[in-house]
């Protein structure tokens, strides 16, 4: 089947759906890839790039459009700008489209769609559910906006990150606050980390605290009981007295932080208010905030969607296409999105998909299928529990700490007493019964069993194998044994400590060399 | 010199002998005095031996006067044994240790029976009442404990090298025909003691043999892979234990002070290995252990996928760490990958990367075996940690590469309860960023149980003859 990648015809996208390293994967899948000419130009992937790996290069849209079986796309179909005609007329009869759509805000888009017979998968409804993980492009695009939120924070704010004291004088550490720590959040998290900054974080969810500190920042957690898990691993509209109360921590807040990243999104709803214009105010002159749900109106009462403001001498960033400024990066991870979906699709590798209905991943995604609508999908009933991956953060040194050794029961005191009272009656037999001469052999025999047993403790674990092999080759010393045996005037005796002799000498020598032969090789490195 | 002289001076040789074998032991606490250590022990085995064989030509001489014949032998059998044993240990490959050492352990059982035999033949030996049982009773263990580490060592070695297959060998009931030798073992010791004559001896003590070498063989037969570790420390506990007995016999201290050396190490070794395992010592000797010994426990799925990943692209994420921990098992010993290894690691910490080493107690054949192997591949031991040093540092590992291991890096030995490795401690490769698994196939280690890592969303397979991998991992890392 031929997939087909056009441009991108929103304003001020950059980013485009197929990288040339997912082009070369897609057609080691059997697939034939066509690029419409300059689709990658502004995330930095030049014609000659797709060329190289195996694509051709369709220099006229509706002709790309009209050869493509299966078209990977970025934004939701929308209306050519050259063309003038909408980009869903260019499709032809019984095609695929695969991209971002937004059903739930485009039900009109959905009917046109379905109205060219066409199936559509879209990127925004994959189901979150560990298995979909790695078709999740909605993660992915989120980890880069909270990385490129920081960044873009930085870049308006006035000092370091991180603290520093010089011969110029002492700067202090930035305080970041970030409020929503989902895979967005996290990332904002790990990036303001990185650059130095103290960091604090809130979330409606108690159960990321543990995410949040594993990044290196202070949880805050709202002084109020309430769960705030929703399904599907999303939050939920909070309660009135919780609201109350987690106003208060974000004015404290507030008057505090240097910079504030709001990351709080609740699924089919409005962005939840929760930076009003009076702790604008109160924030100190040079602030920044970054609002990521700008798109969905704002976490921030003064944000303007799209555009950055100064307002009681803060700036108010409201960017929605932090992705797309990191056009290259967002492109790979996509187009990896959409690698890791068509192998779903694809699992004969013959270049034909198949949309198999019965899959929970693939049933969720597809919002189209052969002209009939089948979005919203039923409920998926599984909560992904599982942490969201961070790609842009270091891990944290957290000290885990190792398995307990499970002992079998019983209690140790009282075994130690039965141990050693059963101990002590034995030798007390022996010492009854038994002849001195034996006694004096006994004794040495304990003895060295003590020794031994303090000796080996300390030997490193590294060394366990030439240990075996030089205990192996001092056991070799029965040949003394036979060695006394030899002379016997009996040649049977004679026979059998000869052999004896024999294969104990093997023992030793071997035993010896071999242990030399290993020892020689434990070297420490050399300074360099 | 005189005759009353000599055993004073034979005393004191065993003296000087026995405390250069514990200096030899004590010199392996530390690689760096390790060499010296050996050196110990070789010096000690030779004047034990050499003063063991001026002693007796003094008293053969002034016994007899015809020696030529007795020493001929002895010349002859000590030089064919030093040429045979250097030659063997020159040639064995380090992948080869463990059945080298489980052979060598039976030459110890079988030497430890032949002495036992020619003792009791011996007419010199004349002892009355309680002295001669004992004396009767020491012989009888130490050709028991011999026999039984021969067979099992022979067994063990046909394991190891690959000429009888891994698997345990269950018989039905196997504990009833186990606690049958045992009671055989007892009665003929009894009739052994008690034997009027040479004859009836013999037949009770050949009959105890032959009961003592097939329980050894039916020991080690019933043992799975994963515990080899544990056999081949307990073999060489038992070669400690024969020779202490046959010092018994012999009333010889040298033999007993060597014997209880070994054997405690021995025991020590196998009860480390056990606690690695988390498996109590008796029910590793009992056997069965993958075939789910008991309890029959079922085998938990893990709903998934697995991520494989192509060698180019694990070069990549190695290149683009910066901390690196690498996790060997058995399958590198089996694809003699650690020179490759080695290698890859020099590449890595040349561009800066900081390359470790985790080695579980029980990763490989036997005691240290991955230790060895990467010292034979020149990986610098100070950058080789055990698991207790290192586990606590996975999560600030960017990659764990685990190379042909599977069970020892198990999360369901720590997550799930009902898993048959539940409470071994494990290596926590999965608390990395990333761990990247090498493995020939989907197939379960040795415990016969699914390992979720494979499934964890931050671990990749790449599948493959892990020479093979690593060779193209290393090609790729050159080449960028």
């Amino acid at each position: 089947m031929n997939i087909g990648v056009p441009k991108e015809v929103s304003a001020g996208e950059k980013r485009v759906a197929v990288s040339p390293g997912v082009a070369a994967q897609l057609i080691k899948l059997g697939f034939t890839v066509a690029v419409e000419s300059g689709a990658g130009d502004a995330a930095d992937f030049s014609d000659e790039a797709y060329r190289e790996v195996g694509a051709e290069i369709v220099a006229d849209a509706r002709s790309l459009w009209g050869l493509a079986d299966i078209v990977l796309k970025v934004r939701a179909p929308q209306p050519h700008p050259r063309l003038g005609v909408d980009e869903t007329e260019l499709m032809r009869e019984g095609a695929c489209l695969i991209s971002f759509l937004w059903p739930a805000q485009n039900p009109e888009l959905l009917r046109r769609l379905a109205a060219k017979q066409v199936t559509v998968l879209a990127m925004d409804s994959v189901p979150r559910i560990s298995r979909a993980q790695k078709f999740d492009a909605l993660s992915s695009m989120a980890n880069i906006a909270g990385y490129r939120a920081v960044i873009e924070a930085a870049h308006h704010f006035g000092r370091f990150f991180t603290g520093q004291i010089t011969a110029a004088g002492k700067v202090p550490p930035a305080k970041v606050f970030v409020i929503g720590a989902g895979v967005a959040g996290l990332a904002a998290i790990g990036t303001a980390a990185g650059l130095g900054a103290v960091v604090r974080a809130n979330d409606s969810r108690p159960e990321v605290g543990e995410q949040i500190r594993s990044l290196g920042a202070e949880f805050l957690e709202v002084n109020y009981q309430e769960e705030g898990t929703g399904a599907g691993g999303y939050a939920k509209v909070m309660s009135q007295g919780y609201q109350n109360a987690q106003w208060e921590l974000f004015a404290h807040q507030a008057m505090e932080v240097d910079i504030i990243v709001t990351t709080a999104l609740i699924p089919g709803k409005p962005a939840p208010r929760l930076i009003t214009a009076g702790m604008v105010e109160t924030m100190k002159r040079g602030s920044v905030i970054v609002d990521l749900a700008a798109e969905q109106g704002g976490n921030c009462e003064l944000t303007v969607p799209g555009e950055v403001v100064v307002r009681h001498g803060v700036t108010i960033i409201g960017y929605t296409d932090l992705p797309s400024r990191l056009a290259r990066q967002s492109s790979t991870m996509y187009a990896t999105n959409l690698l890791h979906l068509l192998e779903a699709l694809c699992p004969a590798r013959d270049g034909a998909i198949v949309v198999d209905m019965a899959d929970e991943v693939i049933r969720g995604t597809t919002v189209v299928r052969d002209g009939v609508i089948t979005w919203p999908p039923p409920p998926v009933k599984i909560t992904a529990a599982q942490e969201p991956r961070l790609a842009t953060a270091a891990p944290p040194h957290a000290a885990a700490t190792g398995p307990a050794a499970v002992k079998t029961g019983g209690s140790p005191l009282l075994r130690l007493v039965l141990t050693l009272g059963c101990a002590g009656l034995a030798l007390l037999g022996l010492g009854l019964v038994a002849p001195p001469a034996f006694l004096a052999h006994f004794t040495v025999f304990v003895l060295a069993c003590a020794v031994g047993y303090m000796v080996i403790w300390n030997v490193t674990p590294a060394l366990h194998t030439p240990l075996m092999s030089v205990t192996n080759a001092i056991s070799g010393i029965i040949v003394i044994g036979a060695v006394l045996q030899v002379t016997s005037p009996r040649g049977v005796i004679v026979l059998l400590a000869g052999i004896a002799v024999l294969i104990a000498t093997i023992n030793i020598a071997g035993g010896f060399f071999v242990t030399r032969r290993m020892l020689a090789m434990f070297r420490k490195e050399r300074a360099r | 010199m005189n005759a009353a002289m000599a055993p004073g001076v034979l005393s004191v040789a065993y003296i000087a002998a026995a405390v250069l074998f514990i200096l030899s032991l004590g010199g392996l606490s530390n690689p760096e005095t390790s060499r010296r250590g050996n050196s110990y022990g070789m010096a000690g085995m030779t004047i034990a031996v050499g003063a063991t064989i001026l002693g007796l030509l003094f008293t053969t001489l002034l016994a007899h006067g015809n020696v030529v014949a007795s020493f001929g032998v002895l010349a002859g059998t000590l030089l064919v044994g030093s040429v045979v044993g250097a030659l063997l240990a020159a040639r064995v490959k380090m992948t080869q240790m463990p059945e080298l050492v489980a052979i060598l352990h039976s030459f110890v059982g079988l030497a430890a029976v032949l002495v036992g035999f020619a003792n009791y033949l011996d007419p010199g030996v004349h002892l009355v009442g309680t002295e001669r049982t004992i004396h009767l009773v020491e012989t009888y263990l130490g050709i028991l404990i011999g026999a039984v580490t021969f067979s099992g060592s022979v067994v063990a070695f046909g394991k190891l090298s690959g000429r009888i297959g891994g698997k345990p060998l269950l018989l039905p009931a196997r504990h009833w025909l186990n606690l049958a030798g045992l009671i055989g073992a007892v009665v003929l010791g009894w009739r052994f003691v008690g034997a009027e004559n040479l004859e009836a001896g013999l037949a009770a003590l050949g009959a105890m043999t032959v009961i003592a070498a097939a329980f050894g063989l039916h020991m080690v037969f019933a043992i799975g892979g994963a515990d080899m570790p544990v056999v081949v420390s307990m073999l060489n506990s038992y070669s400690g234990w024969a020779a202490a007995a046959t010092g018994f016999m012999l009333s010889n201290d040298l033999l007993i002070v060597t014997g209880a050396l070994v054997g405690s190490s021995g025991a020590i070794l196998s009860s480390i290995m056990c606690r690695a395992m988390n498996r109590h010592f008796l029910s590793v000797i009992a056997g069965g252990f993958g075939a789910a010994g008991g309890t029959v426990v079922a085998p938990l799925t893990p709903a998934g996928e697995v991520r494989p990943i192509t060698a180019r692209e694990t070069a990549e994420l190695l290149r683009e760490a910066r901390r690196v921990v690498v996790v060997p098992g058995y399958g590198m010993a089996v694809a003699q990958a650690q020179h490759v290894v080695n290698e890859i690691t020099r590449q890595l910490r040349g561009k800066g990367v900081d390359v470790r080493f985790a080695i579980h107690p029980v990763a490989g054949r036997m005691p240290g075996h991955m230790n060895v192997l990467l010292a034979e591949a020149k990986v610098p031991y100070d950058i080789v940690f055990e698991m207790e040093e290192i586990n606590a540092e996975f999560p600030a590992t960017d990659v764990a590469m685990v190379i042909g291991a599977n069970d020892i890096v198990n999360p369901s030995a720590q997550e799930d309860p009902g898993s048959p490795i539940a409470g071994m401690p494990v290596l926590e490769v999965w608390k990395a960023q990333t761990s990247i698994v090498m493995k020939r196939t989907m197939a379960t280690g040795y415990a016969g149980v699914d390992n979720p890592l494979f499934y964890k969303e931050n671990n990749r397979m790449l599948f493959g003859d892990a020479k093979q991998m690593l060779d193209e991992v290393l090609a790729a890392l050159k080449g960028a």
